[in-house]
C-alpha cells in the first residue's frame, strides 16, 4: 500500500499545474446556465485548449488518439483541475467517457478516423439515447425499432432524459433490431449506432428539470436514416457494447466532484463560523461525520484507481460500491448545506442551491441505487437471482 | 501511487487468517462465551504466547529490539484478522507497550520514570509472556478490559503515559457485568490527573500511542464489519423461505449490498490512515469502522432472522465486541469534533 506518487507522477502534476495556472486566466466568462450554444462553446473552447496541450483524451489508448496515461495520471489529472477551478467536462462527457471509448474499443479503423479526432478537438459533441419512456431501469425492454433497407437502417421511436441533446452534433443510439421472443432474449436484439442529430425525423423537445433548467430532452425518431457504416460492433449484439461502456461510466466519473465535496464543505464549515451556527454541536458534529464521508470516498477512489492500474486500466467492481456512497454523500452534503445556511436555503439565486437540486438527480442517474444494488448483490456478493 | 495490498502484505494477512483459524477456531470462542462466566472470561495465556511466538505483538518492534521491523499498514492487517475472528483479550494495549521497547531502544524520548518499568513488561509484552492492558484517561471514563488477567495497565492521560502493575488499578476497581461475553470490563475510580510525563501534547508520546490505538482498534472493526457481510450472504444463500433462498429477495439482498459498501468504504479510509498516519484520516477511520462494525453486525442479526437473536448464533458477538471497542479509544463524539476543527483549521472563502 502506497499512496505517495512517483517522481513521474509529482512531475505530470507539476507540469499540469503549471499550464492551469496560465491557461484557466484566458477563459472567457462562464455562459448562463440556460444559454445553450454559449456552454457549447466554452465546454467545446476548453477541451480545444486541453487538446492543444496534450491533455485530451488523456486516459485514452494512444492508438485512438489519446495520450495513453496510467489510470493515477487521469486520477491526478482530475484532481488538479477540479482544484484549480478549471471547467468540469460538460457538453465533452459522452463523447470522452462513453462514446468515444466504446468506439475505441470496439469501432472500425474507418469509424474511429472519423469520429475519435472531433471528440478530442471538442469539435463535435455526444449525447446517449439509451433510456426511454417504457425503457430506463430495464434498458433491453428498449422499443426502438431500426429497420434494415439495403446500406441503411430506417429508425422509429423515441428516447427520454438524453442530457445535453440540444447540443449534439452525434448520439450513440440503441436500438431494436430483433424482436424479442424464445429464440431472441430481450438483450440479445440491440444494436449500438451513431445517429447524426440533424438527419431528417429527428426531433428534440427539451424537459425542464426539477431545477427550472433544461438539461435533458426528450428525442423523437420518425423515420431516420442512419447508414449501416455508422453501426458500433455486429447487429444484435450491441447490449455487450454497452456494457463494455457502462463499466467505464462509473470508473473515474465523479472524481472532480468528490474533490469538490470537500471543498464545499470547508466552505460550509467557514460559513457556519462566520455566522455562528458552528456552536450547534449536533450540527458542527455532522459536518465531521461528513468529513469522514468525503475522505473515504477519496480513499475508494485511489483504491478503484488503483485496482484499474493492476489490471490494466479494466475499472472493478468497486464503481457500483462508490456509486452507491458518494451519491448518498452527495445529497447529505447539502442537506447540510441547508441547516447552515438557514433562511438563504430558500433562495434559489444562491449559487449552491442548484448544486443542492441537481445533487438529488445522483441517485437516479447512470443506474439507480436500487439497480447499483442488485448489481453489488448479484454480481459482487453472488446471491441468487433475485426478484 | 499503488494503493493496493503488495505481495507481502497479502502473505501476512493470510497467515494471520490461517494462524486464528487453526489457535482460535470458532470452537474455542464458543467456549469462552458458552462456558462459566466466571472462569469463561478468562484470558488464555497459551494462546496469547502463541500469538507471541507468531510475532503479533512484535510486527513493528524494530528488528535491532528482535521485532519483525514492519509498519502500521501491517499492524492494521493483523489486527483485521483479529477483529474478523473475534479473538479476546487486551491487543492493543499489549501491542502498543511492545512498541515501547523499540521506542526505548532507539533512544526516544521515555521519561525516566516509565524506563524502570518499561524494560521488563515492554520486553514481556513482545512474547506474550506479558498481558498489558490500558486505560484511557482522555475523554469519557471507558472502563478497563481483561483488568484481572493482565499484568500491567499501559495509562495514556492527555500527554501523559504510565506503565501501572495492574493489581494497583485493580484495588480502585469495580467489575461490571459486561456486555460482551468474552470481554471483562472493570469501572475504575475516577481518573487521576497525572502530571505530565511524556512531552506535550499532540505531538507526544501520549498522542502517538493513541492514534496508534485508534486506528488499531478501528482495524479490528473493520475485520468484524466484513466479517458479518460474509455471515449474512452464506445465510442468505443457504436459507429457504417460499421456495427460494432468501437472498433472492431483493429486500435482503439490499441490505448486504450497503453492508459491503459500508465494510468497503471504512476499509479505504482505515488503510489510508496506516499509510498516511494523518490524525484527520484515522478519525476517520474509527468513526466510519465503528458505524460499519456496528451496523454490519445488526443487519446480519435482521438476515439471520429468529436465529439472529439466540445465544447460538456468533452474530451477537460480533455486536457486542463492536459496542465495546466503539466505545473504547476515540469514540464517536471525539472523532467527529476533530474532524470538524480539521475544516476550519485552513481560510478560505465562505460560501
Ligand atoms: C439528470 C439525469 C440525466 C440523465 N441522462 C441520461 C442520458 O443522457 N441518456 C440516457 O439514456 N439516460 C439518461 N438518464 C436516464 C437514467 O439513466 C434513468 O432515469 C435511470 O436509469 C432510471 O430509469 P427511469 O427513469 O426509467 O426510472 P425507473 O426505471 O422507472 O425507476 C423508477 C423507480 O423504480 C426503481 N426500480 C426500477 N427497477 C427496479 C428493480 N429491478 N429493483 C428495484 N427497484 C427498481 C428505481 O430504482 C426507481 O426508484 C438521465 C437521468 C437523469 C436523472
Amino acid at each position: 500500500m502506497d499512496l505517495a506518487f512517483t517522481d513521474d507522477e509529482e512531475d505530470f502534476r507539476h507540469r499540469l499545474r503549471a499550464w492551469l495556472a496560465d491557461a484557466l486566466p484566458t477563459l472567457p466568462d462562464r455562459p448562463h446556465p440556460a444559454d445553450w450554444p454559449g456552454r457549447r462553446a466554452y465546454d467545446c473552447g476548453w477541451q480545444r485548449m486541453l487538446h492543444d496541450a496534450g491533455y485530451a483524451g488523456l486516459h485514452w489508448p494512444k492508438d485512438a488518439g489519446g495520450q495513453g496515461a496510467t489510470p493515477t495520471q487521469h486520477l491526478i489529472f482530475l484532481e488538479e483541475t477540479e482544484r484549480a477551478g478549471a471547467p468540469y467536462v460538460g457538453a465533452g462527457f459522452v463523447g470522452l467517457l462513453h462514446a468515444g471509448p466504446t468506439i475505441a474499443a470496439e469501432g472500425t479503423p474507418e469509424q474511429r478516423a472519423r469520429w475519435l479526432p472531433p471528440i478530442l478537438r471538442g469539435d463535435e459533441v455526444w449525447c446517449q439515447g439509451f433510456s426511454e419512456p417504457d425503457a430506463g431501469s430495464d434498458l433491453a425492454s428498449l422499443r426502438t425499432r431500426a429497420v434494415r433497407d439495403g446500406d441503411t437502417y430506417v429508425v422509429s421511436g423515441s428516447k427520454i432524459w438524453t442530457s445535453h441533446a440540444e447540443i449534439a452534433d452525434w448520439c450513440e443510439l440503441l436500438v431494436r433490431t430483433a424482436p424479442v421472443n424464445a429464440d431472441a432474449p430481450k438483450h440479445r436484439g440491440i444494436t449500438w449506432l451513431a445517429m447524426p442529430m440533424d438527419a431528417p425525423g429527428v426531433t428534440v423537445r427539451p424537459l425542464r428539470t426539477l431545477a427550472g433548467t433544461a438539461e435533458f430532452a426528450e428525442v423523437f425518431l420518425d423515420q431516420v436514416r442512419v447508414p449501416v457504416t455508422h453501426r458500433v460492433g455486429e447487429e444484435n449484439d450491441g447490449w455487450r457494447v454497452t456494457m463494455v461502456t457502462l463499466s467505464f461510466e462509473r470508473g473515474t466519473a465523479f472524481v472532480g466532484e468528490v474533490v469538490a465535496c470537500r471543498r464545499v464543505l470547508e466552505a460550509l464549515a467557514r460559513t457556519a463560523k462566520a455566522n455562528g451556527r458552528w456552536d450547534d454541536a449536533v450540527l458542527r458534529r455532522r459536518l465531521g461525520r461528513l468529513a469522514a464521508e468525503c475522505a473515504a470516498l477519496w480513499r475508494l477512489t485511489q483504491w478503484n484507481v488503483s485496482e484499474a492500474q493492476r489490471t490494466g486500466g479494466v475499472p472493478g467492481v468497486g464503481g457500483s460500491v462508490f456509486k452507491l456512497r458518494f451519491s448518498q454523500v452527495r445529497q447529505e452534503l447539502y442537506e447540510a448545506a441547508a441547516e447552515v445556511l438557514g433562511p438563504d436555503a430558500l433562495d434559489a439565486g444562491q449559487e449552491w442551491v442548484a448544486d443542492r437540486l441537481s445533487s438529488l438527480s445522483y441517485t437516479i442517474a447512470a443506474g439507480t441505487s436500487q439497480i447499483q444494488r442488485n448489481i453489488v448483490a448479484e454480481r459482487i456478493l453472488g446471491l441468487p437471482k433475485g426478484r | 501511487m499503488d494503493f493496493q495490498l503488495t505481495d507481502d502484505q497479502r502473505a501476512l494477512r493470510a497467515g494471520m487468517r490461517e494462524l486464528l483459524e487453526r489457535r482460535y477456531p470458532r470452537t474455542r470462542l464458543r467456549a469462552v462465551v458458552d462456558g462459566d462466566a466466571e472462569r469463561g472470561a478468562e484470558l488464555d495465556r497459551a494462546l496469547w504466547r502463541e500469538l507471541g511466538t507468531a510475532g503479533l505483538f512484535a510486527l513493528r518492534v524494530p528488528e535491532s529490539a528482535g521485532g519483525v521491523g514492519l509498519g502500521l499498514p501491517e499492524a492494521v492487517l493483523a489486527f483485521e484478522e483479529a477483529g474478523r475472528a473475534l479473538l479476546p483479550g487486551p491487543l492493543v494495549a499489549t501491542e502498543l507497550a511492545a512498541g515501547l521497547s523499540g521506542l526505548w531502544a532507539a533512544g526516544g524520548a521515555v521519561p525516566g520514570s516509565l524506563e524502570a518499568r518499561l524494560s521488563g513488561v515492554a520486553a514481556g509484552a513482545v512474547q506474550g509472556e506479558t498481558v498489558v492492558t490500558a486505560l484511557d484517561e482522555e475523554g469519557a471514563r471507558t472502563p478497563v478490559e481483561h483488568l484481572t488477567s493482565a499484568d500491567a495497565v499501559l495509562a495514556l492521560g492527555p500527554s501523559a503515559v504510565e506503565l501501572i502493575p495492574a493489581a494497583e488499578v485493580a484495588r480502585a476497581a469495580e467489575p461490571m457485568r459486561s456486555v460482551d461475553p468474552a470481554t471483562p470490563l472493570h469501572r475504575t475510580e475516577s481518573n487521576r490527573t497525572r502530571q505530565d510525563q511524556a512531552g506535550p501534547g499532540r505531538s507526544g508520546i501520549a498522542a502517538r500511542l493513541r492514534r496508534e490505538a485508534v486506528l488499531l482498534t478501528a482495524a479490528q472493526q473493520l475485520g468484524s464489519a466484513s466479517r458479518t457481510v460474509e455471515l449474512a450472504v452464506d445465510h442468505a444463500k443457504r436459507r429457504t423461505q417460499f421456495g427460494r433462498p432468501i437472498g433472492a429477495f431483493q429486500a435482503v439482498q439490499h441490505l448486504c449490498a450497503q453492508m459491503l459498501v459500508r465494510a468497503e468504504s471504512s476499509r479505504s479510509v482505515v488503510y489510508a490512515a496506516a499509510v498516511t498516519e494523518d490524525p484527520g484520516d484515522i478519525a476517520a477511520a474509527k468513526l466510519l469502522a465503528d458505524e460499519a462494525a456496528v451496523h454490519n453486525a445488526r443487519d446480519c442479526l435482521q438476515v439471520h432472522g429468529g436465529m439472529g437473536f439466540t445465544w447460538e448464533a456468533d452474530v451477537h458477538l460480533h455486536l457486542k465486541r463492536a459496542w465495546v471497542r466503539a466505545g473504547q479509544w476515540q469514540c464517536a463524539a471525539a472523532a467527529e469534533e476533530e474532524l470538524a476543527a480539521g475544516l476550519v483549521s485552513t481560510v478560505e472563502r465562505c460560501l
